[in-house]
């Protein structure tokens, strides 16, 4: 593919920030540009997801057109997707927007407050609350009381502990791992030490599902930059070259209907990932893989073949994920250490481990990393090559 | 409050076959297909001979969650929701609260039968075990 990531950025997430949505997002921009070696003027393009939204506090406080108001912008494309391969969505199209020659540097943005928006007592992240109808595919859930993502994970992982004898102590494992990563990561929101007995210990939320399964809402704000391909040469890092993307979705839109739920969209997307490239997983370095929900991540391992169906207990069980694994998934503590930023905090550490940049954490050598975003029938897979 | 779902010309049977205790299921009368979410056209065949027919309310557990959060201020929790595949509808599963018995006893393989209640406009399902059933 002729597009790659020249910059990334975060600004400095944090809980109950009580900051602006804006400075996050000017802070992320900021830091994505330096690391880009390019200026606002060299933006030609914006895209985000899902766009304003205000159906759940502070999930998607900023439009296309805030920022790009905020930022003085004068672009040639902008967009913002919320109906695509998951949170991925807005760099799969940025990349093909720079690929038709629609814009050249697209800064690609994610930013959310959640944690001052709860903390100002409106409710957690629940899809409808406070309208007196829903529609869609929430509609088959949201009413009969499954009213969060929570439960949605949580008998997906009901089934798949049912079918492959996984338990708690599996969960526990991806999750101490993601702490152990944060410990490594000044700008991971939780850092005190997290031992099996605290995470069993912890109040469950939606069985097997228990606190620590979950990610943690944030304040704060991710930017990506995606850039043609004969642009990203005068950037100031290597150029992230895009060496695949996977966006199949071959089940119904949702939770609960595809037949085999110990599977997911994930499994779809990454097979149509490795349909278009010679890598293979064994060539990869590193793994950022969404964990919304914990049981996520081995769905996804699964789903992107680093082991078998079914086998994700052993494999975590054996230390191929977490910090000195052979795989390591999550380096910066993922969303469940790291805070909550949809999938973008994810990429963003992926490149920073791409570029060598990702400090006491650092992959050595990592030139090769997979990126994966979404739970659920929702799903988008990307594979990064340093050349 | 928890949102009721928005009544739709191919969801209305289901939502309200509850009032006549009866559990209702869009199939294709074309190819016969059991279609859930119920939609106006078949996906299989493209047929638009799509309309509701009752099924017996009973099924298996396939899986299930017990929900302790508190999602709203007026949710009693822990409770149950299974996600049961309906007999007589292949490929169908209802998901729902599950009532009549403990929350952790719930177990996949169960033997579920429908029950409603009503709220608003409609009338949502709960899933109840049939006594002295095994999978
Ligand atoms: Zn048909």
């Amino acid at each position: 593919m002729k597009a790659a990531i020249t910059g990334t950025g975060m600004s400095d997430i944090g809980r109950n920030t009580g900051r602006p949505a804006m400075l996050h997002l000017a802070d992320a921009a900021d830091r994505a540009l330096a690391r880009a070696g390019l200026t606002l003027a060299d933006i030609d393009g914006i895209c985000t997801y899902p766009g304003k939204a205000d159906n759940s506090p502070g999930m998607s406080p900023l439009g296309t057109g805030e920022v790009r108001n905020a930022l003085g912008l004068q672009t040639c494309w902008h967009a913002a997707v919320p109906d695509g391969p998951a949170q991925m969505a807005p760099i799969m199209v940025a990349a093909m927007a720079v690929m038709t020659g629609q814009a050249r540097h697209v800064l690609c943005f994610r930013a959310l407050t959640e944690s001052s928006s709860q903390s100002a007592g409106r409710r957690a992240s629940i899809p409808g609350a406070g309208r007196a109808e829903i529609g869609g595919w929430l509609s088959w859930l949201v009413p009969v009381g499954a009213m969060s993502a929570a439960n949605w994970a949580g008998w997906m992982a009901t089934r798949y502990f049912h079918e492959f004898g996984m338990t708690r102590e599996h969960l526990g494992m991806v999750a101490l791992g993601e702490r152990q990563f944060a410990q490594m990561n000044p700008a991971a929101v939780m850092q005190k030490p997290l031992t099996m007995d605290d995470y069993l210990a912890a109040r469950m939320i939606s069985t097997p599902l228990g606190l620590f399964d979950c990610d943690i809402p944030i304040d704060g704000a991710a930017v990506v930059i995606v850039s043609a391909a004969d642009a990203a040469q005068d950037c100031r890092m290597p150029p992230l070259r895009i060496e695949a993307l996977g966006s199949a979705l071959r089940s119904q839109e949702t939770w609960d209907q595809r037949a085999d739920l110990t599977t997911m969209g994930a499994h779809d997307a990454a097979i149509d990932l490795w349909s278009r490239t010679a890598f293979k997983p064994g060539d990869v370095d590193v793994l950022g893989l969404y964990d919304g929900f914990s049981i996520f991540v081995p769905l996804w391992l699964e789903a992107l073949g680093f082991c078998g169906h079914g086998e994700a207990k052993d494999f975590i069980a054996e230390g191929q994920i977490g910090p000195g694994g052979r795989f390591p998934v999550n380096t910066g503590g993922g969303q469940m250490s790291g805070g909550r930023l949809h999938g973008f905090g994810l990429l963003h550490e992926t490149c920073l481990q791409l570029w060598g940049d990702a400090g006491a954490r650092q992959v050595a050598g990592a030139k090769t990393g997979v990126c994966a975003m979404g739970g659920g029938f929702i799903a988008g897979a990307m594979l990064l090559h340093r050349d | 409050m928890r949102p009721l779902p928005e009544l739709t010309p191919e969801n209305t049977a289901f939502w309200t076959g509850g009032a006549q205790s009866k559990l209702m299921i869009a199939f294709c009368g074309a190819c016969d297909k059991a279609i859930h979410p119920p939609q106006v056209i078949c996906p299989a065949c493209q047929s638009r001979d799509v309309s509701p027919r009752e099924v017996a309310g009973s099924g298996t557990v396939y899986s299930y969650t017990v929900n302790h959060q508190p999602w709203l201020p007026d949710m009693a929790v822990p409770f149950a929701i299974a996600v049961v595949d309906v007999d007589d509808a292949p490929g169908v599963r209802v998901t729902a609260p599950v009532t009549g018995c403990a929350p952790e006893a719930v177990m996949i393989g169960q033997r579920m039968h429908i029950a409603f209640e009503p709220s608003g406009e409609v009338w949502l399902p709960l899933w109840t075990p049939l006594e002295g059933a095994a999978a």
